[in-house]
């Protein structure tokens, strides 16, 4: 039975064109994955409907002319934790503050390198609450650019913010808190820097 | 292309191929469909093995039996192996055994490839079990991230990590081949005069399952591999710590995760629009409506995603569409459950196991959609997210939804498959044995979730001490019954009574049917010349 009918012929035809176009869309949406990086970026920064506030309440306000608000005064909290669980230090010259809002402030934080090894460094800020992160200004930041220390080397790190004295009466006490990342991330990734401790199963 | 067809249309059922060439370098569609359910009955245990883990675990407050790194590893792998292992191929493999029967087809269109996409699945599932062994071998930290694999965790495990992404591309690329062959076959493998319009709803249903696979399993299989380049290649896609973003990730899964759930429900919805018709002896009611709602089903489940971010600090906007946009899922949902009801409606109804998962399916699944809306509701959401009342969400959107829709499906052609009528009274004891240890063990976390205990911690407050030992009893009733099941499906395939073309005296209402014209056990070749159908 190898001579084929027409329509048996016809109807491979249609099933290597069906499948042909099903794979087009697979290899598609394969792609679609990686387009997403730089169309997620675009489509946020375009519309902002990653962040919970709007445009315009984000406006940049110009430190040195705003007007500080004596009526309060605002708790803030430095936080300083390490990612992964690297030999470094790192932590607050200030564990907390008492601010005006409006009143232009300055701090540190102070960090060293207990390795063996030249680092760089990025710090990620977060505010806690979150809904306070809008108002929290930093005019100079540690966390703007890397950082690299030698072995052994420390650094104490600058820090100048002010407080939008728009900050929501409710919000008494704020935290700001820095996670700081080794920035050769091959040596954070790919694990192995969690030994084989974790995987002892019975605890008592 | 001419030699495939040659060769295969070559050897009829005189000179079927004989011992392991039988199975390794099968091309038939019933041999293929049945290595699929075996398969995926093994996974069932291997993930259940893992579930009776977590439960021993929480029988009570404190750490018992297992390191916190393993138990995040054991319901990481839990869900994976039950998703991609278990519901995934056991759905393929009833498509693969019944799709050509009912659409009148010789076998799948593309033979070769449906080779392929099986034997991929021990390959993944290979790569799966040295992924949970690695850490114990100095392979570094385990995956402890769950199903979900959001970075940054799943980026700082060690090599098991690399080991679950070749897993996901594995099993991504076979289901992504069998969705290609399963769409081809019902495009273009049907029989004169079967019209989309007359095939039977199951075939619709893993229609609309395959092109979902198609579009969404390869943005995963993207996703997956930007976590590798981020490992391995210094990108930094998801790492924040060189510009990138976290909750891109969570997009991207949750495109591919949302509509997932589909893939798992829709052929289950499929095997209800056969079971519910059969055995209420009445043609399906508004099969129309069902399979645009079916259609309608599979493109809103495209753009919901982000109801499973609404605490990650969307804008309002964005939250309230997604909300919306959910909220109207009901609507789809709601429709299939009145077509199965009014199908039932005044037909002659009888109980027989299938039917009984059918009943059970209709009611238990409701409440997966009650407590689904109040998910949806963005400031309830911002209490639930996380605890265990999405748990309890989920496993009864997923256990009624598509596993008991698959032991439906089993119960309603195993005697098809194997020319023996399965044990009624055990295939009845199975249905409430799981019915009532289900419930046992999933209703109570809707209270322990109200409550506040979050999921995904091995400890938990001692407050919710009874709800998990209620939980757990339930939990290993529901382990053991699964033994039954085993029992019941080797006891019919060694023997029992034997089983007519036609076991279900209603089984061809409303549809042509032609599965129920060929013998039980169908010969190894079926519809080599093609059925007319009037
Ligand atoms: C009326 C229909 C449904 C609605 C409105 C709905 C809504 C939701 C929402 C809002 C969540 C996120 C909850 C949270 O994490 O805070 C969720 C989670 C989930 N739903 Fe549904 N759902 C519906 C039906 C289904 C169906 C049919 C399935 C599967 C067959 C399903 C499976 C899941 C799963 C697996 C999760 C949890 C995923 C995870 O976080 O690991 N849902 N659902
Ligand atoms: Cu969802």
């Amino acid at each position: 039975m190898t001579q084929q009918l027409p329509e048996q012929e016809q109807q491979q035809k249609n099933i290597y064109r069906t499948a042909l176009i099903s794979s087009v869309i697979v290899v598609g949406m394969f792609g679609f994955a990686f387009a997403l990086v730089p169309l997620y970026n675009l489509i946020c920064d375009v519309t902002g409907i990653n962040s919970l506030f709007t445009q315009e309440k984000r406006v940049r306000i110009d430190a040195d002319d705003i007007q500080i608000d004596q009526s309060r005064l605002i708790k803030l909290e430095f936080d300083a934790t390490i990612n992964g669980n690297l030999d470094w230090e790192f932590k607050p010259s200030l564990r907390s503050a008492s601010v005006h809002p409006g009143q232009k402030m300055q701090t540190t934080y102070l960090l060293k390198n207990n390795t063996d090894q030249v680092i760089t460094t990025q710090s990620i800020p977060g505010v806690t609450p979150w809904q306070a992160t809008e108002f929290i200004k930093k005019v100079e930041c540690f966390c703007f650019t890397t950082q690299t220390l030698q072995p052994g080397e420390a650094k104490e790190m600058g820090l100048t913010y002010v407080i939008d004295p728009q900050l929501p009466e409710q919000y008494t006490t704020v935290t700001l808190s820095y996670t700081i990342m080794n920035l050769d991330r091959d040596s954070v990734i790919k694990g192995g820097q969690q030994g084989p401790q974790n995987v002892a199963v019975l605890n008592k | 292309m001419t030699s495939i067809a040659a060769t295969h249309d070559d050897h009829d059922h005189h000179h079927a191929p004989t011992g392991w060439r039988r199975w390794v370098f099968s091309t038939n569609h019933k041999d293929i469909g049945t290595m699929y359910l075996f398969f995926a009955l093994f996974m069932l245990f291997l993930g259940g093995a893992m579930a009776m883990v977590i439960r021993a675990e929480l029988f009570s407050p404190g750490l018992q039996f297992v390191s916190p790194e393993f138990y995040n590893n054991m319901f990481t792998n839990h869900a994976l192996i039950m998703i991609f292992g278990m519901v995934m191929p056991a759905a393929a493999g009833m498509a693969n055994w019944m799709i050509p029967m009912m659409i009148g087809a010789p076998d799948m269109a593309l033979p070769r490839l449906n080779n392929l996409s099986f034997w991929l699945l021990p390959a993944g599932a290979l790569m799966l079990v040295l992924s949970i062994v690695a850490p114990w071998v100095g392979g570094g930290m385990a995956v402890t991230a769950g199903w979900t694999l959001y970075p940054p965790i799943s980026l700082q495990a060690g090599m098991s990590m690399d080991l679950l992404i070749f897993t996901i591309h594995l099993l991504g690329i076979s289901s992504i081949l069998a969705s290609i062959n399963i769409v081809t076959t019902i495009l273009n493998m049907r029989a004169p005069g079967m019209t989309m319009m007359k095939m039977p709803v199951f075939v619709w249903a893993w229609f609309f399952t395959g092109v979902l696979l198609i579009l969404i399993m390869p943005a995963f299989a993207g996703g997956v591999t930007m976590l590798l380049f981020d490992r391995h290649f210094g990108t930094s896609f998801f790492d924040a710590a060189g510009g990138g973003d976290p909750v891109l990730f969570q997009h991207l899964f949750w495109f591919f995760g949302h509509p997932e759930v589909y893939v798992l429900l829709l052929p289950s919805i499929g095997v209800l629009g056969m079971v519910v018709p059969t055995f209420s002896r009445k043609p399906l009611f508004g099969y129309k409506s069902l399979v645009y709602g079916m259609a309608f089903l599979a493109t809103l489940g495209m753009v919901v995603w982000a109801h499973h971010q609404y605490t990650v600090g969307m804008s309002i906007w964005a939250t309230k569409y997604f909300m919306i946009g959910t909220i109207l899922i009901s609507i789809p949902i709601g429709l299939m459950k009145f077509n199965f009801i009014f199908t039932m409606w005044r037909g002659s109804l009888t109980f027989e196991t299938p039917m009984l998962f059918a009943i059970a399916i209709i009611l238990m699944f409701a409440f997966a959609g009650v407590t689904g809306v109040m998910l949806a509701v963005v400031p309830a959401d911002l209490q639930y997210h996380d605890t265990y009342f999405v748990v309890a969400h989920f496993h009864y959107a997923l256990i009624p939804g598509a596993v008991f829709g698959l032991y439906a499906g089993v119960f309603y052609w195993l005697p098809k498959w194997t020319g023996h009528m399965y044990d009624e009274k055990l295939g009845k004891l199975f249905f409430w044995w799981t019915t009532i240890s289900f419930n046992v063990t999933f209703f109570p976390q809707h209270f322990s979730g109200l409550a506040g205990m979050p999921r995904r911690i091995v400890d938990y407050g001692v407050q919710f001490t009874e709800f998990n030992m209620v939980s757990s009893v339930g939990a290993f009733a529901f382990g053991l019954s699964h033994l039954l099941f085993l029992y019941i499906i080797i006891k019919t395939i060694r023997g029992g009574e034997p089983a007519p073309a036609k076991p279900w005296e209603g089984a061809q209402a409303g549809t042509p049917g032609l599965e129920w014209t060929v013998s039980s056990p169908p010969p190894f070749h079926t519809f080599e010349t093609p059925p007319e159908v009037k």
